[in-house]
């Protein structure tokens, strides 16, 4: 019954931001709060011969000058997220992986292993006196060789990144699906190709932060963090630092954006804790950018070698796959990425036979981890890239291709032949994919384009079309939690375990529990990212927190009801069966004078002699559930880009794009759109303009934003979009994941439309971002002789 | 990121800003708009000694037309020039200019003087200065002098400001109403420093015969570089497609551009023949407007 | 001198201040006046998360030294709610057309956009985009702020102002 999912209500949570009254981490103030800030390594693999800091010592309001040999045996070292790391043994004995541990001390003791990462901490009375102090600090680096080319990383010989192990290759799996010689044999060609999807960094306009503060007559540790995965942090900062975890509490305040990378350790988080305590007072740190351009954690930076078979009819009978994944010098996410590249390779096409092989190379780099996408944009850029250059080989237009090998929607629920990274049955539960590609196909006038564009390049205009589709996995486990109560005041309280980033939790959440409760959404409150609130949650990250906290928002409601309809006939001396439940108010139908509001029934519900609560159950009116999903659900998109391509300065210009998205039930349908819309703007900096670009020594050559560059306004058009509802078959509400498929396919449907543009100059785009530069370098290579002057 | 200390003077007339100068040159940097010296110091990247803001000395913000120039006070701000009738009358190719320069909160702040003496040569101002050979009035304790554009750029980020220099006045020739201009520029994003631009200024005799040309690329060359050669080719001849190919080859021959993240050598080199085609086709059919 | 003190009206309120001439507007703003709605995102002039009024006109105030505002009338995004709590136009338009997801980005949008809508009470979907491209948003992708500022304009419109 429901009344509030499906609408899209204005956000609760708006009012303070408007106003600019939002708490982010950098806005909470504490009393005798001290500052910190860090020294990070300028070379990408060096020996720390010393630290002279008496000078920084000396200058006054410089409270401590830090360094890694000053933590060694009092916190431990860093090492990969548990929780994504383990894997299903099925899935071990499938893919036979190679995983290697490796860790990170919070300050570098011994060597540096990338330009960025942590060497020295200062705590002076602010961030003007630290950096003062920083720059006093003498730091004598022995350089050594350092490693940057993934490939070059993983010869025999080259220099160690992690110095225990034996060589750089991480990790290693190979994951067969069939019989790719047979595949070979069967078909009439096969083409290759190699396509890269560089590093990029998810940068959030709020860099990131932690304030803790240590209260010593109660032994309790407060931090906060502009982090994803509160539980997470309070976990390891208990870990690593040797203390009960319910002594400490972390608190994502308001984030401003994470994308991924903000989800995981930071060594500043254990560091802070450390030292709120060493120093017995509130320590703050704030990130600024420069530090964020190597202190925050990278991603993607994948090079495919991919193998097609196919007919000549366009039929494609396998795939090959051989990429390395450039981890940086440490890796803390396992096979996340990886395995969800193996997993998303073949999307929305249904291709029998798999081949892939997985090497994750260390370098001397900041770390990879995962970010919007995860691995996915990576795989549908190469495979959505050479499905056109099949086309073209046989002279069919790449939709046909694209549509000949679709997954038919009567053959859904659709099985991969593998399993998802959490031991599920890789099996597609609801969407239809041709419909999608029908969709976007009419909302984007193909035919009318294809009609047009020999008449638009004999007037010197080049315009092209470009598709991509994909399927995503989203809502993946391991759980999430959600505790419901009842205030005395007859508000309903929520608390989940994910926490928001810009993802409109406040808001999501509270209509799925109103709709339970039958109360409007003003009367539901909901609270997230505070580990107090529950024993146990996740994050928020993977597209996961309408499917997961949800559901466990859902879950408890109906929990609570239940309980709440139990006490309420008690009171009433009447059947629960016989009570209804209403803008708060639980009444009879048959005698509706028999009836109770919520603030009566939470007075009947606390404990004493006047609990009116039933036999076997506890006073109170709460109820808490943990989702675990059953698998991941899938959520799918088919983009097309229409683009107008400057033969002469290279320029891609966005025309027109469309995204046919099915994600499940909506709940918000205005927060669907945005995040599709959000999702998209990041799809256009990976596909025209963001890079990360180090030198062959390792130095970060975009350091800044007059260097790395994220679309403005003027560069991110409005993608029209078009919906599709397909319930989930994998939790209660129906829901799936939508938060990043408007990344998914943006690099390779501007890919093809570039392509498409130019195709009388039959131009091979093989990597990103596709910048003009780039462009005129490919123009260069393959001018033909029917270029036409423009006007 | 936050700026290293140092002695802040705030001199309240150009006599007391050029003593500070005088005397405390080497140590000291002059502060404007800060748009462009503000990132500098909060980076780090320039601990000067002492800051000199010259934001409130008086008689540094005007625009004058003057014997046959647009003199423009070193104080004056980028949004000025953009809203002021004697820019638009007297120096159009100005006007088209500013509109590149960064954002409307950057042109807020931004001064003249200050974009000169920062000389990035993918900044749009020196690049119209030079095309149009303008001149810089350098003011000292001792007195002042003026340059020629050519003379004041040295090399990328450089000029020839002394310690105890500051910039005065700068002075862009005014354009005829019988000429055509225009300015021409690609950068990655909206607002970014261009990869390359061109400025152009041309005008046609009565037999619609290239009378006089002026042409400056910016973003190919450690200065604005002024295309003196295609100039010359230019005069006298009837302006077709194939003049401007031709003039437009000779300018990207004329260039001696670096390589960046952001444009390699060549691709900036064929920028500079695109651009100039564009910027002169442009500037032609304007000139052609006004028919004699 | 390394300390200075300079009076700066800010939303309206006069203030004297001691401040450290190194001191950026930004920190200024933060920090000593505890204006926290104003943001720091990159600190060298790119994302406009720091957008404030410098009398009456939007700039950056990572880009400013509070002793050069000295004597200025600086509003930030705190002076845009009315007194009684309800919103700005503008405010109540980008909740309206969910213009915000993270909200970090957005007093520096809004007060670009006050300034701007100052200047242009009718402006173009076109012009809109140029008047906000000096500002990073890495959430919504703009679609819908496009959107809050065309009903903000017509609000305003009618509100005469």
């Amino acid at each position: 019954m429901a009344n509030l999912i499906g609408q899209s209500f204005r956000r609760k949570e708006d009012y303070r931001f408007v106003t600019g009254t939002g708490q982010y981490v950098a806005d909470i103030r504490l009393d005798n709060m001290a500052e910190a800030a860090f020294i990070r390594s300028t070379y990408a693999h060096a020996r720390i011969k010393s630290i002279d800091r008496s000078a920084a010592l000396a200058l006054d309001d410089v409270y401590a000058v830090i360094t890694g040999e000053d933590l060694v045996g009092k916190v431990g070292l860093m090492s990969e997220m548990e929780s994504h790391c383990r894997l299903p043994k099925h899935i071990e004995d499938q893919i036979k992986p190679i995983m290697k541990h490796n860790v990170e001390p919070v300050l570098a003791t011994g060597k540096v292993k990338y330009v960025g990462q942590n060497v020295v901490c200062i705590v002076a009375k602010n961030r003007y006196i630290a950096e003062d102090a920083a720059a006093l600090v003498k730091i004598d680096y022995e350089p050594l060789p350092a490693v940057v080319d993934p490939f070059e990383a993983l010869k025999e010989g080259a220099p160690l990144v992690q110095d225990d192990l034996d060589d750089n290759m991480q990790a290693y799996f190979h994951l067969p699906v069939g019989s790719w010689d047979e595949a070979v044999s069967k078909a009439d060609h096969v083409i290759k190709g190699r396509f890269t999807s560089p590093r990029v960094g998810s940068n959030p306009i709020e860099t990131r932060g932690v304030v803790a503060s240590y209260d010593n007559r109660t032994d309790f540790l407060n931090i906060w963090s502009s982090t994803q995965m509160p539980f997470e942090i309070r976990h390891y900062v208990a870990k690593l630092l040797g203390l009960v975890e319910q002594n400490i509490r972390v608190v994502a305040p308001d984030v401003g954006g994470g994308f991924g990378p903000k989800g995981g350790l930071y060594p500043e988080e254990v560091l802070l804790a450390y030292l709120a305590k060493q120093l017995k007072r509130p320590v703050r740190w704030i990130e600024d950018r420069v530090e964020h351009m190597s202190g925050a954690r990278h991603s993607r930076d994948q090079i495919h070698d991919l193998e097609v078979a196919y007919t000549k009819d366009g039929t494609i009978l396998g795939v090959k796959d051989d990429f390395v994944l450039d981890v940086g010098a440490i890796n803390y996410f396992a096979l996340t990425c990886a395995y969800n590249s193996a997993a998303h390779f073949r999307g929305a096409y249904k291709i029998p036979v798999f081949d892939l092989t997985c090497r994750i190379a260390l370098t001397n780099k900041t770390p990879n981890v995962p970010y919007r996408g995860a691995g996915r944009p990576e795989v549908v850029f190469a495979m959505d890239r050479i499905v056109d250059m099949i086309a073209r080989e046989l002279g069919m237009d790449p939709v046909e291709v694209m549509l000949k090998n679709i997954i038919p929607a009567e053959e859904m629920p659709y099985s991969q032949g593998m399993y998802y990274k959490d031991g599920g049955e890789l099996i597609y539960d609801s969407g239809n994919y041709p419909e999608a590609f029908e969709m976007a196909l009419e909302m984007s006038r193909f035919k009318e384009i294809r009609a047009n564009q020999e008449q638009w390049r004999k007037e010197g205009t080049y315009i092209g079309i470009g598709f991509s589709s994909n399927v995503e996995g989203t809502g993946v486990g391991p759980f999430e939690g959600a505790k419901v109560s009842i205030d005395p005041s007859g508000q309903v309280i929520l608390h989940v375990g994910s926490s928001s980033q810009g993802q409109s939790h406040e808001t999501v959440f509270g209509q799925v529990a109103g709709d339970v409760f039958g109360v409007s959404l003003d009367r539901v409150t909901v609270k997230n990212g505070d580990t107090v609130a529950l024993g146990y949650g996740a994050g928020t990250y993977a597209s996961r927190s309408a499917v997961n906290a949800g559901s466990a928002a859902h879950l408890a409601s109906v929990k609570l009801r239940e309980k709440m309809l139990a006490v309420a006939g008690n009171v009433l001396e009447i059947a629960p069966e016989e009570l209804t439940m209403q803008d708060g108010v639980i009444f009879a139908v048959s005698q509706p004078e028999k009836k109770i509001t919520f603030p009566e029934l939470a007075a009947a519900a606390v404990p004493g002699m006047r609990c009116k609560v039933p036999e076997g159950m506890d006073p109170g009116l709460e109820a808490t559930h943990y989702f675990v999903p059953p698998t991941v659900t899938y959520s799918s998109s088919v983009h097309a880009a229409v683009v107008e391509v400057d033969i002469e300065t290279g320029f891609v210009k966005i025309k027109n794009y469309y995204i046919v998205h099915d994600s499940g039930r909506v709940i918000n349908p205005m927060v669907v759109e945005g995040q599709v819309q959000g999702g998209f703007a990041q799809g256009i900096g990976t596909a025209l303009y963001e890079e990360v670009v180090h030198n062959e020594n390792g130095q970060l050559l975009t350091g800044t934003y007059m260097d790395y560059l994220l679309p403005t306004s003027m560069e991110v058009p409005v993608a029209v979009q078009g919906e599709q509802e397909y319930y989930s078959t994998c939790n209660p509400l129906g829901v799936k994941g939508v938060g990043e498929s408007g990344a998914i396919s943006t690099p390779a449907a501007i890919a093809n439309a570039v392509v498409d543009a130019l195709a009388p100059f039959h131009v091979k785009i093989d990597r990103l971002p596709v910048s003009p530069n780039r462009v005129f370098d490919l123009l260069q290579d393959t001018r033909s002789e029917e270029v036409m002057m423009p006007k | 990121m936050k700026p290293a200390s140092f002695e802040y003077l705030r001199p309240a007339s150009l006599e007391e800003a050029l003593q500070y100068l005088a005397d405390l040159g080497e140590d000291a940097k002059i502060i404007a708009g800060g748009q462009s010296l503000i990132p500098v110091l909060n980076m780090r990247l320039s601990t000067p000694k002492y800051l000199i803001d010259i934001g409130r000395v008086e008689g540094l913000s005007y625009i004058r037309e003057e014997d046959g120039y647009l003199a423009i006070g070193a104080l004056t701000r980028h949004v000025e020039l953009e809203q002021s009738p004697l820019v638009a009358k007297h120096c159009p190719l100005l006007l088209e200019a500013v509109k590149w320069i960064g954002h409307a909160q950057i042109r807020q702040r931004g001064t003249v003087g200050g974009s000169i003496a920062h000389a990035d040569p993918s900044a749009e101002l020196p690049c119209v200065l030079a095309a149009l050979r303008g001149e810089i009035v350098i003011a000292h304790a001792d007195g002042e002098e003026t340059l020629a554009a050519e003379e004041f750029f040295l090399t990328y980020l450089l000029t020839s400001l002394q310690p105890d220099q500051m910039i005065k006045e700068v002075r862009f020739p005014v354009i005829s109403n019988a000429a055509g201009y225009a300015f021409t520029e690609v950068a990655r994003r909206h607002g970014d420093f261009a990869l390359v631009e061109v400025a152009a200024v041309v005008e046609l005799n009565e037999n619609q015969e290239i009378a006089l040309a002026r042409l400056a690329a910016g973003g190919a060359n450690p200065v604005p570089c002024v295309l003196e050669s295609v100039e010359d080719f230019l005069i006298g001849k009837t302006p077709d497609d194939s003049l401007l190919e031709e003039a437009g080859e000779m300018a990207s021959e004329g260039v001696e551009p670096d390589g960046d993240l952001h444009g390699s050598a060549s691709y900036r080199r064929s920028l500079v023949k695109t651009l100039t085609k564009r910027a002169l086709q442009t500037a032609i059919q304007r000139a052609g407007g006004i028919s004699r | 001198m390394k300390t200075m003190e300079i009076t700066v009206t800010v939303n309206g309120k006069k203030r004297t201040e001691t401040v450290e001439t190194r001191m950026l507007l930004s920190d200024f703003i933060r920090e000593q006046l505890r204006l926290t709605g104003t943001h720091l995102g990159c600190e060298h002039g790119v994302c406009g998360a720091c957008t404030v009024l410098v009398n009456g006109k939007a700039a950056r105030s990572c880009l400013m030294l509070a002793v050069q505002a000295d004597g200025f009338a600086i509003d930030t995004v705190e002076s845009l709610v009315r007194e009684d709590g309800s919103l700005h136009p503008l405010q109540q338009a980008f909740s309206d057309n969910h213009a915000l997801q993270c909200g970090f980005c957005t007093p520096g949008f809004m007060m670009t956009l006050v300034d701007f809508l100052q200047e242009n009470s009718n402006p173009s979907e076109g012009e809109i985009r140029e008047a906000i491209s000096g500002n990073l948003c890495r959430c919504t992708g703009y679609a819908n702020i496009v959107k809050a500022v065309e009903q903000a304009s017509q609000a305003l419109a009618k509100q005469g102002g």
